[in-house]
């Protein structure tokens, strides 16, 4: 495995792989020294063309606990300003002997049109609406690691469909494993053909009855102003995980969400308090798993460089 | 004096169509009919045994990019890639810098033209001054210098009331309004079709309503105006059925869609092609059965390039950023021979009216004929030549084509315009 572009063009046994690894990765997480040299010597980049600290510091955490030498590239004070495109600036990172580029883009695609231009791994680390892998990938971990499997179950992805990376790679992973996926949000947030991926359930009540877990997805304020939602105490009321919903839900259902969270929007506190919600746990677990995937990105057919 | 032996002529389906020699003198056509006598001292001769001889095509929608873009094409490069695709006369669109929007711009495009292409370069005019749909262009002089007609094409005129005017206006100088429909309000931000694969891949969709809309309400204002309302680019469905609505009722308007069209979907993007991303963007296989029944119906009249000419540093980039458009001038006659002549969808026939005859009615051209007595203005080419589109293969300076890596049945060898040989067994000779 050279990159990690999405979850939609990897097997079944590909995933299973890395989560596989990333329980390996937790015991070393766990370890006093959380230290291990699997990347020692690797130039592991970081480039974030958008806002981030939980996957920024989760990945940069992951490289550093395998000994790799890090760097991180701050958009903002880079010569992205100076007009550089992304093309030299991947051609600049080549000739710094880039192992690993790790990249987060506003724009769909991007991490695909890297890997097209480079001689390095990429990781992506979510491009515009189109995937977050490794934040489904700890999804996953997190669910097999509570249920026992990520198979045949019944699960619930509430919000912002449309715009969401952590939503389609969620389903494009999930899918790989027999499990019922249902989807719900305004209509203005469903998109086409979405159908013929996952059951778009009519009301909020109907999307988490009898469900194993609950994904609750994050919605950008900014939609309001572009008509897809007409106000947060709206939102709240018709999608958010609250307590009125709490009803259909079962006190074994995982809650689960991407983070970072805007309380009393799409869920409340108390739901973010239940014992079987898993938010703060998602964030140690995607330490893990970005380290298997660092890890398998960085082997050549199992074999240290 | 050129004589071209065993040629199967296919003019459109009202014309004569026969095998026959054919004695082209100067720049007309002598004769046609059987050995003709060869001369070898004083003619050339062209064996065309097996090949089929076609009159040569016109294009009402292209882009040469010069002036102000001349990096990823000129007229002297545009016309040399229409050239080898069999086209003699194209009209190119004003979206250039600085616009084509006075007549000094017209007048310029002509004499480039004149100086540097080896065919038949007509300018189309804006429909508004520096195509920001504010203000009308001076429609009567460009005419006067010699644009065939209007459009902010690449840009709708989203005013109706601007739109409504130029309609009405035009009708004085008898110049077809050529509409790029688009509501940039559904359209913004987009980057391809809205549906599966926007869905799948999280490109941001453009949905079809974005075009169909804009072609009713110009279908309603043609209605009322009465003027010529072209509609360029074609790509769904619904303006499809709108369109066969307006001529039932009798609305003076005519449309094209272009080969990418009808032969490829949506899906080309996936794997982020920027190559693929044209506008309006490719659709589904609906969509391309509602054209191919448009255009056998008659309700799309001609096929047009849309020759969209791109620097790769302008594919090259985040898919966003793309440009959008495909070069077409090389590969029109051959998609449309593959993608619809070969699956049995028209006879060869019905390809010579959709990219000769009723593109020059549209523009208020006689067709080419391939007839004694007319101008020699031809082509000859062989429907058993399979190719691979590939950029090495491309005369347009930009390479942009939808089509690299695609194998295509039926090959332009031959191209004579005004009695002159400019392509002979695919090498250019101008």
């Amino acid at each position: 495995m050279k990159h990690l572009l999405g979850l939609r063009e990897i097997s079944k046994e590909d995933i299973i792989k890395i989560l596989n690894l990333a329980k390996d990765m937790k015991t070393i997480l766990k370890s006093e020294t959380k230290k291990t040299p699997h990347l020692q010597g690797y130039s592991v980049v970081t480039l974030f063309y958008e806002n981030s600290t939980r996957t920024r510091t989760s990945f940069e955490l992951a490289a550093k606990f395998m000994s790799a030498n890090t760097t991180s590239i701050s958009v903002q004070t880079s010569s992205v300003q100076k007009g550089e495109s992304l093309l030299d600036t991947v051609k600049t990172l080549e000739a710094l002997k880039t192992d690993v580029l790790i990249v987060r883009h506003s724009v769909s695609g991007v991490p695909h049109f890297i890997a097209k231009n480079c001689s390095f791994s990429v990781i992506n680390a979510g491009d515009g609406m189109n995937e977050h892998p490794t934040q489904a990938l700890l999804d996953m971990f997190t669910i097999r690691e509570r249920l026992g499997t990520i198979e045949k179950l019944k699960i619930a992805i509430i919000g912002d469909i449309l715009h969401s990376r952590v939503a389609r790679s969620n389903i494009w992973g999930l899918s790989k494993f027999d499990n019922q996926i249902t989807v719900f949000g305004p209509q203005t947030l469903i998109p086409p053909y979405i159908e013929n991926f996952a059951y778009v359930a009519s009301s909020l009540e109907e999307a988490v009855s009898g469900k194993d877990v609950v994904i609750d997805l994050r919605i950008q304020l900014e939609r309001q102003k572009r008509g897809f939602i007409t106000s947060k105490q709206e939102y709240y009321k018709f999608y958010g995980l609250n307590e009125d919903i709490m009803r259909y839900i079962s006190g074994s259902t995982l809650i689960m969400h991407p983070g970072p969270v805007n309380r009393g929007v799409e869920i409340s506190s108390e739901v973010m308090q239940l014992p079987n919600s898993t938010i703060d746990e998602q964030v140690t677990n995607g330490i893990a798993v970005r380290m298997a995937v660092l890890y398998l990105c960085t082997r050549k057919e199992g074999i240290y460089r | 004096m050129i004589l071209i032996k065993n040629a199967q002529i296919v003019n459109s389906i009202h014309d004569k169509n026969e095998k026959a020699d054919i004695l082209i003198v100067d720049d007309k056509i002598e004769k046609i009919g059987k050995d003709i006598e060869e001369n070898p001292d004083k003619m050339i001769i062209i064996d065309a045994s097996g090949k089929y001889v076609m009159p040569s095509f016109t294009d009402i929608h292209c882009h040469l990019r010069e002036p102000g873009f001349e990096y990823k094409e000129d007229i002297k490069s545009g016309s040399r890639a229409a050239l080898a695709g069999g086209f003699t006369t194209i009209c190119c669109m004003p979206n250039t810098n600085p616009p084509v929007d006075n007549r000094a711009m017209v007048a310029y495009i002509k004499y480039r033209a004149k100086e540097v292409s080896p065919i038949e370069v007509l300018p189309v005019g804006a429909i508004t001054k520096g195509l920001l749909g504010e203000e009308l262009a001076e429609i009567g002089f460009m005419k006067e210098e010699g644009a065939i007609a209007i459009s902010d094409d690449g840009k709708c005129v989203m005013n109706a009331n601007i739109m409504r005017n130029a309609l009405l206006y035009s009708k004085d100088f008898s110049i077809p309004v050529i509409s790029h429909c688009e509501d940039t309000n559904l359209s913004e931000g987009g980057q391809i079709n809205l549906g599966y694969v926007s869905t799948i891949t999280g490109l941001r969709g453009i949905p079809r309503e974005a075009e169909s809309t804009i072609v009713a309400r110009d279908i309603l204002l043609a209605k009322e105006t009465k003027a010529h309302l072209h509609i360029t680019h074609v790509s769904t469905k619904e303006s499809v059925r709108l369109i066969k609505m307006a001529k039932e009722w009798g609305v003076n308007v005519t449309a094209d869609t272009c080969p990418h069209y009808i032969s490829l979907t949506e899906e080309e993007v996936l794997g982020f092609n920027t190559n693929a991303k044209v506008n309006p963007p490719l659709r589904t296989q609906e969509d391309i059965e509602a054209l191919i029944e448009g255009l056998k119906e008659g309700v799309i009249d001609c096929i047009s390039t849309d020759h969209a000419p791109h620097h790769k540093d302008e594919k090259n980039v985040e898919f966003n950023l793309a440009a959008s458009g495909t070069i077409g001038f090389e590969t029109a006659f051959s998609v449309l021979f593959t993608y619809l002549v070969e699956k049995n969808e028209f006879e060869l026939r019905k390809v010579v009216e959709l990219l000769n005859q009723n593109p020059r009615k549209i523009i208020g051209l006689p067709p080419n004929v391939i007839k004694e007595g007319e101008k020699a203005n031809l082509v000859i080419v062989d429907l058993k030549k399979k190719w691979e589109v590939k950029e090495e293969n491309i005369m347009s300076k930009s390479k942009n084509s939808v089509f690299l890596g695609k194998l295509l049945t039926s090959y332009v060898e031959t191209v004579i315009y005004n009695g002159k040989i400019l392509k002979k067994d695919g090498v250019l000779n101008c």
